[in-house]
């Protein structure tokens, strides 16, 4: 195989490695804000409950909890969920096995909102209790404060643990390898099975060296346009 | 009678912050707190604006009660009661993200209180009021802390309170920077602006206050004119007050 029909070969394993990535920055990221009010409530029951939750999805490795969802309904229930995704239609989309990358994004969304919840957390406790005086002794509504007042200086605050996670998280996709989704360094082990090549698997850090080098770039750069002001 | 404060009592925990105290007010009349700390001096301009309840007590401004202990008020309700209330805190808690005009406009453009170029112009005539006018585009870190607190001076002017408090404004000042604040303190004194400041710059509370209230231990030890109390200070602890700060020159 030709330097570039391998490259091609690690691309399309490389892409499903991307969608898990944007799924779980996309849905992960919204989902974490009202973990991080559930975990902050003043209903102790739902504070409770929430922090357990985190607990054990911070406290379990990602690769367990792949595994669970992806073979716990059909263990447990005798309904294997993700086998009845339909193949066929998302491969019209070019993503094989798509009942196996619906069950990793779930664990990834699930376990990624946790994390994002105690930096979203940890930032809104980081503002200081004037903050919201000031705006409420003006007259504004606690809603007003916080979209208006807070959250910018929330988001100052988390740019750069939030750029750690997701620079860790593209690594992570790797993970999905352990159900046998067709992700890059899968695809990598293909080669190396079938066509006995093992330089395609270093090959692949390549992929992810140049992707995190954008990343760290975009998100330098939005570090750097919130720097104008210093709370 | 512009506000009523009577019997007002707030514990925190076991603490008893403030016991059973009562003033009133004429509209018009500036009225200055002075007191150590620990005295209940803030908390009590804190239960003025809500941001305490108190545990017993009533606050009437106007004539209509805002407050009366027991009674239960919405958030509205409670939101509606602050803005007769103005309030610049010891420091400033100006918002870091917004420039200087925008801190002021703010609040009273979220509340609908003018088209953007009304608020604009108001924001513009407080700020030059303090003398900010060349710094509408800064933001609150690049002034010194005698700007930020007129910066907040004038905030809180925007939503033209009918009592304007003062929680230590000069307190977290270095001290060549007071002198801005209080004269523009000073300056706002007249028929239409009732204010509370509560202070350590005796001085300053002497000449631009009408009614000085002496606090110690949660109640309010002596009130009266400037003259009457620190000239002739009834309540010996008064006295042991005033003559500490003396003292201390």
């Amino acid at each position: 195989m030709s330097f570039w029909e391998v490259t091609a070969f690690l691309l399309d394993g490389f892409k499903i490695s991307l969608l898990i990535f944007a799924v779980t920055l996309l849905c992960g990221a919204p989902l974490g804000l009202p973990i991080a009010f559930c975990s902050m409530s003043r209903f102790k029951p739902v504070k409770a409950i929430t922090k357990v939750i985190v607990w054990i999805v911070r406290g379990v490795p990602l690769m367990l909890q792949i595994f669970i969802i992806y073979f716990v309904p059909g263990l447990l229930f005798e309904f294997p969920l993700f086998a009845k995704v339909d193949t066929y239609f998302f491969l019209k989309f070019g993503i094989l096995d798509a009942g196996r990358v619906i069950a990793v994004m779930i664990a990834f969304v699930l376990n990624y909102a946790c994390y994002f919840s105690e930096i979203y957390r940890g930032g809104i406790e980081s503002i200081s209790k004037g903050q919201y005086e000031a705006g409420f002794v003006l007259g504004m509504t606690k809603k007003q404060v916080f979209r208006n007042v807070i959250l910018k200086q929330v988001i100052q605050r988390i740019v750069p643990p939030m750029s750690n996670e997701i620079i860790t998280l593209i690594k992570d996709t790797a993970l999905a390898n352990c159900i046998a989704v067709s992700e890059i360094i899968k695809q990598a082990n293909e080669l190396a099975a079938t066509k006995a090549l093992i330089w395609p698997l270093f090959y692949t850090g390549a992929f992810y060296l140049i992707f995190v080098g954008i990343l760290t770039i975009l998100l330098g750069k939005w570090e750097k346009k919130l720097s104008y002001f210093r709370s | 009678m512009i506000l009523e404060v009577k019997n007002i009592k707030k514990d925190f925990g076991k603490t008893k912050v403030l016991k059973d105290v009562s003033f009133s007010l004429k509209k018009g009349q500036v009225l200055a707190i002075i007191g150590s700390s620990g005295s209940g001096k803030t908390t009590l301009l804190r239960c003025l604006n809500f941001l305490e309840t108190p545990d017993s007590g009533e606050i009437i401004v106007n004539g209509k009660t805002l407050f009366s202990a027991g009674a239960r008020y919405t958030d509205d309700q409670i939101r509606e009661n602050r803005l007769h209330f103005g309030l610049v805190f010891q420091n400033f808690n100006l918002f870091p993200q917004y420039n200087v005009l925008q801190n002021v406009t703010l609040a009273p453009s979220l509340l609908n209180k003018g088209t953007p170029e009304e608020l604009d112009a108001l924001g513009k005539k407080l700020l030059t009021q303090v003398g900010l006018s060349d710094k509408l585009e800064n933001y609150p870190c690049q002034l010194s802390g005698g700007q930020q607190q007129r910066v907040a001076i004038a905030r809180a002017l925007a939503m033209h309170p009918e009592i304007l408090c003062f929680d230590e404004p000069t307190s977290a000042l270095d001290p060549e920077l007071t002198g801005e604040v209080l004269r523009v303190i000073r300056s706002l004194k007249g028929e239409d602006s009732t204010m509370i400041v509560v202070t350590h710059e005796m001085d300053f509370a002497r000449s631009v206050a009408d009614v000085i209230i002496y606090m110690a231990d949660g109640v309010i030890e002596e009130i009266g004119t400037p003259e009457e109390v620190f000239d002739n200070p009834k309540s010996e602890k008064t006295r042991a007050f005033l003559h500490g700060f003396r003292e201390s020159f």
